[in-house]
């Protein structure tokens, strides 16, 4: 039995537990990151890495665009590039009726007064992507959007935490919660690891983290579906999705088209496994051969699942915990948590370090979730 | 829906087409899948047409005896489905098939997997230039396309198959430019400790040195004790560099170099489906874990065949009957004492069948060095990663297979790790100092055969979504 003490634990090696170790080792704390498997094995490894901040939801702009300028200056911040590129991200729309979407979106947005989406006509739509099916009529695009490399992510977070030296303990699952003073005491098999403070990063399993502090947080569980395909020559550059389609269309940087999207199989949290549902999964083929025809021939060289949490409103949970003294929740991305990496770290820090957060969260408050207990 | 049957068959080989030809006898119907245009698996492969040719005689009488079985197959009434792929499994079952550029699915209460093995991947230096290929390759062109490389071949490896290939080679009238022997020195003796129990099996082993005999007879240069092989060439093979365990080196000039270092079954289905399996220590490979009647730990899905444990086809017939007898019973066709007693001559004819397989797998096990390939080896063809990459990155943090695959992308191409999934683990395991068997194998992602988008997207036209 062994046993050791930090200022602050991270549970959860996904890369916002990674990002909020290194923020708050960076913020001169002590930091541990237990992880029940190994880093990036759920959602994080299985991520499509989209670098999104188009169609956001509103609430969750200001903390999109500021992530976004931090993706653009990643190298400076984790010491590698991370395979990010930001060639643009554009929303699709393939008939005349699927445009007033689009206009609303831009106006509501502009009206808010920010100025990331643009929309644009078939023409520039044709430019920015020829491969695209003619039939497509405009788009709204975010510029200085794009995707990123997610295994080399993961490798970029984990190389800049071990260089802050933070303790990573992989293989190391939290089986019970002890407050002891004021600390709290993780107990993970033979391992013990007491701090004040918890991040509770744990992806899908993080309600049942929450639960072990007493927090009742209602959440659901979501595995989304992705395909990659064989290799081919340069197709497109920017990500595609469409309106009223569950699309997400890439191409990486080693030539494979990553296809996601949303569409969902099937999850198991405790096998810690998900399943590929093919015939949802075929939606996704149906419409990435539509958009693209030139990608008929081309084969699937793997497709899966990753798990990671639903929130009812679709929006995260970021904040202090109402009832666990020292308790911090970063989890609930509902299957677009990628881009928000580099900035959710840093709220951690500072709600850690401060108690609060110059960064607009109120809309990520866990009390949200927790009035409904008796219901869910 | 008239896309169910009781059983479906996955493979046409020995065991597929006994399973079918049995369970059709106790009135189940049967939907039999196979990737080949025409029944026979690997060893009876193109059977129905080379019968009636002179090519057959030199093939053997082995190979002839496919003939029958393909017909009583033809013959019972089960729904066969040649040409097609199937990539997916769902529970239930639920079966996704592509046939001629469509996809569809099939449905069935229980599924028998018989798809075989795969010969065991050979990494070495320059395994990947054009002119080297497996023996098991050149032996189907042999037996599908009646194909003799024009060129002398040299042949490298272990096992029953190079021999058998030889022998048939120089009977169709292929030249043979020399025997590279990679079964380490010892190895006779060891093996002949199993002995007594293959004892039944003796005219199997005399068959097997007929075929060294008739090598020695026709003049073959035979070079024992290979350790380590090395092709090179500009573009394609152009010459050979082999190294013996007393240190003798050479160099000598190539166009066509046929590997083979035993066979391992295929396991991608059963892992995918969730099977377990377990570390066959003789065999050197992974197995599923399957009861006396070849169901695995999930029920109602049945492995038989080599895909159940290298066994060879006499093994793989009464395999493919007890699954079939199993799920007679168990789908109420049959009782349980009925099947009890069809099994027993079953049971028998299988233990018969594998009596020799202890003094061959000691005699062929595969050799320290194949899973030990120098740096510059590639391992991954598909992502090209070599084995020096690997072994960089096995050291770093204890990972398992499936780490490495995403820090190096190893594993991650079309093959889906069939060709580098034992060499990784090998490798892992000798850097980290651990065993095989504790370092385990990669998670398989579907699709099991590369369904192509278009084919994919065509089961939405026939199955709106709900």
């Amino acid at each position: 039995m062994t046993e050791a003490a930090f200022d602050v634990i991270v549970v959860g090696g996904g890369l916002h537990g990674l990002s909020a170790a290194l923020h708050l080792t960076r913020a001169g704390k002590r930091v541990a990151l237990v992880e029940r498997r190994w880093t990036g094995r759920h959602a994080s490894g299985a991520t499509a890495a989209g670098v999104r901040t188009l169609g956001r939801d509103i609430a969750e702009i200001p903390i999109s665009l500021e992530a976004m300028a931090m993706w653009h200056r990643i190298e400076t911040i984790v010491g590698d590039d991370c395979g990010f590129h930001a060639h643009g991200q554009l929303r699709v729309a393939e008939m005349p009726e699927h445009m007033p979407a689009l206009i609303e979106r831009q106006a509501r947005a502009t009206a808010l007064g920010y100025s990331h989406e643009e929309l644009i006509d078939a023409a520039e739509l044709r430019r920015l992507v020829p491969a695209l099916s003619p039939h497509c009529v405009g788009a709204l695009v975010a510029r200085r959007d794009g995707a990123a490399d997610p295994h080399r992510t993961i490798a970029a977070f984990c190389r800049a935490c071990e260089a802050e030296r933070v303790v990573i303990a992989e293989g190391c699952g939290v089986e019970a919660v002890d407050r002891q003073g004021g600390d709290w005491l993780l107990v993970c098999g033979t391992r013990r690891f007491r701090a004040p403070y918890i991040v509770n990063a744990a992806g899908a399993w993080a309600g049942r983290l929450a639960a072990l502090f007493g927090d009742a947080i209602a959440l659901g569980v979501r595995a989304s579906m992705m395909i990659v395909t064989e290799r081919l020559a340069p197709l497109l550059d920017p990500v595609v999705s469409v309106v009223g389609r569950a699309l997400s269309f890439k191409q990486a940087g080693q030539g494979t088209l990553v296809i996601g999207g949303g569409l969902q199989g099937s999850a198991d949290l405790d096998r810690e496994r998900s399943t590929v549902d093919f015939r949802q999964l075929a939606r996704g083929a149906r419409a990435a051969s539509d958009l693209f025809p030139a990608v008929q021939g081309v084969r699937i060289a793997r497709c899966w699942t990753g798990i990671e949490a639903e929130t009812r409103d679709h929006i995260p949970v970021i904040g202090l915990s109402p009832n666990a003294p020292g308790l911090v929740h970063a989890f609930g991305f509902s299957g677009h948590g990628f881009q928000l990496v580099p900035v959710v770290g840093s709220i951690l820090a500072e709600l850690v370090c401060e108690g609060q957060t110059r960064r607009e969260i109120a809309a990520f408050t866990p009390a949200r979730l927790m009035q409904e207990r008796a219901v869910a | 829906m008239s896309d169910h049957t009781d059983l479906l068959i996955v493979g046409a080989g020995p065991a597929g087409m006994a399973a079918a030809v049995t369970a059709r006898r106790h009135g189940l119907s049967v939907r039999v899948v196979d990737d080949q245009p025409a029944p026979g698996g690997q060893i009876w492969r193109g059977i129905e047409t080379v019968a009636a040719t002179p090519r057959a005689k030199r093939l053997g009488e082995s190979y002839l005896s496919g003939a029958e079985r393909a017909a009583a197959f033809r013959a019972c009434g089960a729904i066969y489905e040649p040409a097609s792929q199937l990539w997916q499994i769902e529970p239930g079952f639920r079966a996704f098939v592509t046939r001629g550029g469509k996809a569809r699915t099939v449905t069935a209460q229980a599924i028998i997997l018989a798809t075989g093995a795969q010969e065991r991947p050979v990494p070495f230096p320059g395994w990947t230039l054009p002119g080297v290929l497996t023996v098991g390759a050149a032996q189907i062109l042999l037996k599908t396309a009646d194909s003799v490389p024009e060129k002398p071949v040299w042949i490298a490896g272990c096992g029953p198959l190079p021999l058998l290939y030889m022998t048939q080679l120089l009977a169709a009238g292929g030249r043979i430019a020399g025997f590279l022997d990679t079964t380490p020195r010892g190895r006779i003796g060891a093996a002949l400790r199993h002995l007594p129990q293959g004892l039944g099996r003796l005219g199997d082993l005399i068959k097997g040195l007929s075929w060294s005999l008739a090598l020695r007879r026709a003049g073959i240069p035979i070079i024992r004790h290979v350790t380590e092989l090395r092709a090179e060439g500009e573009g394609r093979l152009q010459r050979l560099h082999y190294r013996t365990e007393n240190g003798q080196e050479a160099e000598v000039s190539a166009e066509v170099l046929l590997v083979h270092e035993g066979v391992v079954p295929n396991i991608h289905a059963p892992l995918a489906l969730g099977c377990a399996v377990s570390w066959h220590a003789d065999q050197h490979c992974y197995v599923p874990l399957l009861d006396a009647w070849g169901e695995t730990s999930q029920a109602n899905i049945f492995v038989a065949g080599d895909g159940a444990g290298i066994g060879g086809a006499e093994a793989a017939e009464p395999r493919g009957r007890l699954a079939a007898l199993r799920i007679a019973a168990r789908l109420g066709r049959l009782d349980g004492a009925t099947a009890e007693t069809a099994a027993a001559p079953e049971r028998s004819a299988l233990s018969s069948a594998l009596a020799l397989r202890p003094l061959l797998d000691a005699l062929y096990a595969p050799r320290p060095q194949l899973y030990a390939p120098p740096d510059e080896t590639l391992v991954c063809r598909c992502e090209e990663v070599t084995a020096g990459e690997l072994r960089a990155r096995a050291v770093e943090g204890r990972p398992g297979p499936n780490q490495l695959k995403a820090f190096t992308r190893a594993g991650m191409g079309p093959c889906q790790g069939r060709q580098c999934g034992y060499t990784m683990a090998h490798i892992i395991a000798a850097a980290q100092g651990r065993s095989v068997e504790e370092v385990g194998f990669y998670r398989i992602r579907p699709p099991l055969k590369p369904v192509t988008l278009g084919e994919l997207a065509s089961l939405d036209e026939q199955e709106p979504a709900a």
